[in-house]
């Protein structure tokens, strides 16, 4: 029998965007916080650069070059109303951060202090403007950390260690999710008025990334199989920065810092493909541009990698070529960058303080996942009908302010704005809404039954072998360079390892802690997820932000200035819907 | 290199009590523990059951005992603790009820993170021109080392006077209290020292710097546990 428990307000998932909307969403209604983690473990702790706000604390800056920079950084494949609320709200949102308590770094006159990073400029010098604002580079940690505490000051109620395996959806509305306690295996049944998903990422799809373990998108794959489609599938962002061969990030916050990239030959090539900007172009850019030269013979040995270069004596060498008066020595590095510092000491027993760093770029960030409108309501479908008590926010959500390529920093700024938003919103609809009614065993039967089909299959496949495998391929042909044949091939092999998961059999048959069932039912999302990422970007025959295609170099703005929409019942269907446009018009994209 | 795994396991459905489960796997010197922990979990035995997330030393969600001494699985790499056709040991935290193999019941550890009030109290009204507070970068480097910390727990479970006495608020509940005790902006030092001055506060500790070894983030720890008994024995903050 399933346990039961009823809240106003659900929000599954406790990382930055999680916590912001059960802080808002706990201030108007019975809130409740479901997490398969411990919430201080979740992947917004990894963050390590800055979060952006056109706070001006250094120089002249505006939320609209905010807008702008975003924008442009995503192809202009952006929903331009979404990216001015964010990039709007940004200022208070980080305001917000310090009131509550975050420890930022701070200038000589007491203000928030703030960095370069990628893509983020003034728009009228067209130079790198100073907008994220950072605690060190572990951002994202001091958020997480501060945004836990305030849950904790505000009594917000955790379900630690719960794994969301099923919505609850009838007639187009939400009641909650079904969840499998993780310590007993005991199956709960969560009934509310309002859900909202905060799930985070899914790239452990592939093989080389930034992601935890845990990213494995349980609940856009939960979404799909309930009937709900998925936007912009085809887009994930390859962060140029990635330690070589183990994906582990080390943050744009180097380059902000002054680092630059080398090939075998020296040479600090970014500045040949974008004059302006070089090493602080956006990320899609860079990372296509770090495989060109390896295609080209000019990777480190001829190898896949290049250098990231932040040797002091460099950087100082580098800020005079460009004539910039700032010099930079190694206790200023080890103090902006103690933790990325020590991830190359660690992981690669080089110390970037005096050698240039291996690196080769790493799947980091999903712009697209669940489709929300601008008060974060799930969408159903390509013309904006809402799944009524079902909310999105968050890496897991496509508002969608990323468009086809994320800007540094704005991964954070899109969760506390927007988990702001959803849990102020979800407090307003409980307040009207009633409970719908739910039958708990009717509720639980197709989550349970899906985690005892797997508990007990006596089938001949390891789950083990069968994630490598979807890993390689996606890194082979779902990567940074993608072609028609390719993407045809990778759906093939992803039927074909679909059909050997359902012949699965795994070793733990037990109840408590059964991390063999979870990690194998995790296995499943990721398959489902990669069918429709590979689906989405064969049907986009164009080059876009982060999905290139080398068949179709160029963007194609009069076929596909349009979001996908992906559903799969049985095979993936897509359809398309077009991109809202306000103020700014589509340009060709220089830096 | 081939490495000997020995690894404590315990299955609450079926052992009464723990046992070794033994494993050889082949890894590259520069794998983590972790990753030879998932070799066997994913090659060998799908039952071996751990936390783990990030894997690289910023969630906290791997503290194991390693080799007798308390480490990240993930922050620690194979040619750094054993040389090819060597044993490594791999143990649950001590001081915390192990629920299944590696995994133990953070509860109690949370409940002293709890204890500390680990938020920031300011009462004054916010700045009227709806900004940031200012803070001094000296300010705000006083307390710089404790915010790293990732509640692994591994210094509090690596703690003797913790073993002796569970309910002893640990060394990472006092780093907690520590981060906010010395920040500028809070002003909530007092309550925080009246739970720090009780019998099962900052006085258990013997200065044994365990915690500080054990700390994966290189927090000073035992120095900041001896600044909030210097605030306690002087009651200044400084």
């Amino acid at each position: 029998m399933p346990q039961y428990h009823q809240f106003d307000a659900l929000v599954v998932g406790a990382g930055g965007a999680g916590l912001m909307a059960a802080l808002y969403a706990s201030k108007g209604c019975n809130t409740a916080v479901i997490s398969k983690l411990y919430p201080t473990r979740s992947h917004t702790g990894t963050a390590q650069g800055g979060i952006s706000a056109a706070l001006g604390n250094l120089e002249e800056d505006k939320w609209e070059w905010h807008a702008y920079d975003t924008i442009k950084g995503g192809d202009f494949l952006n929903d331009q109303d979404a990216v001015d609320i964010m990039c709007r709200e940004a200022i208070g949102a980080v305001i917000d951060l310090e009131h509550m308590g975050l420890p930022f770094d701070r200038l000589p006159d007491g203000k928030i202090s703030q960095r370069r990073f990628g893509g983020h400029t003034n728009n009228e010098t067209k130079k790198a403007v100073m907008r994220a604002c950072h605690a060190a580079d572990r951002t994202g940690h001091m958020i997480l950390q501060t945004l836990y505490q305030n849950c904790i000051k505000n009594d917000v109620k955790f379900f630690d260690e719960f794994q969301v395996v099923d919505l609850m959806i009838e007639d187009g509305k939400c009641n909650g999710v079904v969840a499998a306690h993780l310590a007993t295996g005991e199956i709960h049944v969560f009934h509310s008025k309002a859900t909202l998903i905060a799930s985070g990422g899914f790239g452990k799809m592939w093989k080389v990334t930034s992601n935890a373990h845990s990213l494995t998108g349980d609940l856009p794959a939960a979404a799909l199989r309930r009937g709900l489609p998925l936007e912009d599938m085809e887009f994930f962002q390859f962060h140029p920065t990635g330690v070589y061969k183990l994906g582990i990030l080390l943050s744009e916050a180097a380059r902000g810092e002054g680092a630059v990239f080398i090939n075998d030959k020296g040479e600090r090539f970014m500045e040949r493909y974008m004059p302006t900007l070089k090493d602080l172009a956006p990320r899609d850019i860079c990372s296509r541009y770090i495989y060109q030269e390896v295609r080209e013979g000019r990777g480190i040995g001829g190898k896949d990698y290049v250098y990231l270069d932040f040797r002091p004596s460099e950087i100082n060498k580098y800020f005079e070529a460009d004539g910039n008066p700032k010099r930079i020595d190694a206790h200023y590095l080890e103090t902006k960058l103690p933790d990325i510092i020590e991830f190359s000491r660690v992981y690669q027993g080089i110390d970037p303080i005096k050698e240039p760093v291996p690196i080769q770029p790493t799947a980091h960030y999903a712009m697209g996942g669940i489709p929300t409108d601008n008060d974060t309501r799930v969408l159903a479908d390509e013309t904006g009908k809402v799944v009524e008590g079902l909310y999105a926010a968050g890496e897991v959500a496509c508002v969608s302010v990323h468009g086809a390529n994320r800007l540094g920093t704005n991964s954070l700024v899109d969760l506390v704005v927007f988990g702001k938003i959803g849990g102020q919103k979800m407090a307003e609809y409980a307040k009207t809404a009633s409970f719908r009614n739910v039958q708990k065993d009717v509720a639980a039967k197709e989550g349970l039954a899906e985690l005892d089909h797997i508990r007990n299959n006596n089938g001949t496949e390891r789950p083990g072998a069968i994630r490598k495998e979807m890993q390689v391929l996606m890194d082979d042909k779902v990567g940074v360079y993608r072609t028609g044949s390719g993407l045809e091939e990778a759906i093939d092999k992803i039927h074909e390892l679909q059909a050997r998961f359902k012949q699965i059999k795994i070793d733990d048959k037990g109840l408590k802690w059964n991390t063999d069932l979870m990690e194998t039912w995790e296995l499943g999302a990721l398959l489902d997820l990669a069918e429709v990422t590979a689906f989405s970007a064969l049907a986009r025959t164009e080059s876009r932000g982060g999905h290139f295609r080398e068949d179709y170099p160029a963007r194609d703005d009069a076929n596909f200035l349009k979001h996908s929409m992906a559903w799969k019942n049985g095979a993936v269907k897509i359809k398309y819907k077009p991109v809202r446009i306000t103020r700014i018009q589509p340009q060709e994209r220089k830096y | 290199m081939k490495v000997h795994l020995k690894i404590k396991r315990f299955n609450p459905e079926v052992d009464k009590k723990p046992r070794w489960g033994e494993y050889d796997v082949e890894v590259e010197p520069t794998d983590r523990v972790l990753d030879a922990l998932n070799e066997v979990k994913w090659n060998e035995d799908g039952t071996l059951a751990y936390r783990r997330s990030c894997a690289h030393g910023v969630c906290g969600s791997d503290a194991m005992r390693i080799n007798g001494r308390n480490m990240l699985a993930c922050k620690i790499l194979m040619q750094d603790i054993t040389t090819d056709g060597g044993t490594v040991t791999v143990e649950p935290i001590l001081g915390l009820p192990v629920q299944k193999d590696l995994i133990v019941d953070m509860e109690p550890f949370f409940a002293h993170y709890r204890s500390v009030m680990p938020y920031l109290v300011n009462n004054d009204p916010l700045p009227a021109n709806g900004r940031e507070r200012l803070q001094s970068q000296a300010d705000r480097e006083r307390f710089d080392d404790t915010t790293k910390c990732i509640l692994c727990a591994a210094c509090t479970t690596s703690c003797p006077s913790f073993w002796a006495r569970g309910e002893y608020v640990g060394p990472a509940a006092i780093v907690q209290a520590h981060r906010f005790i010395f920040d500028s902006r809070d002003q909530a030092a007092q309550e925080r020292l009246e739970v720090l001055s009780e019998e099962d506060g900052v006085w258990r500790c013997r200065t044994v710097f365990n915690c500080t070894e054990a700390c994966p983030r290189g927090i000073q720890v035992t120095k900041a546990i001896g600044e909030v008994k210097e605030v306690l024995r002087t009651g200044v903050i400084e």
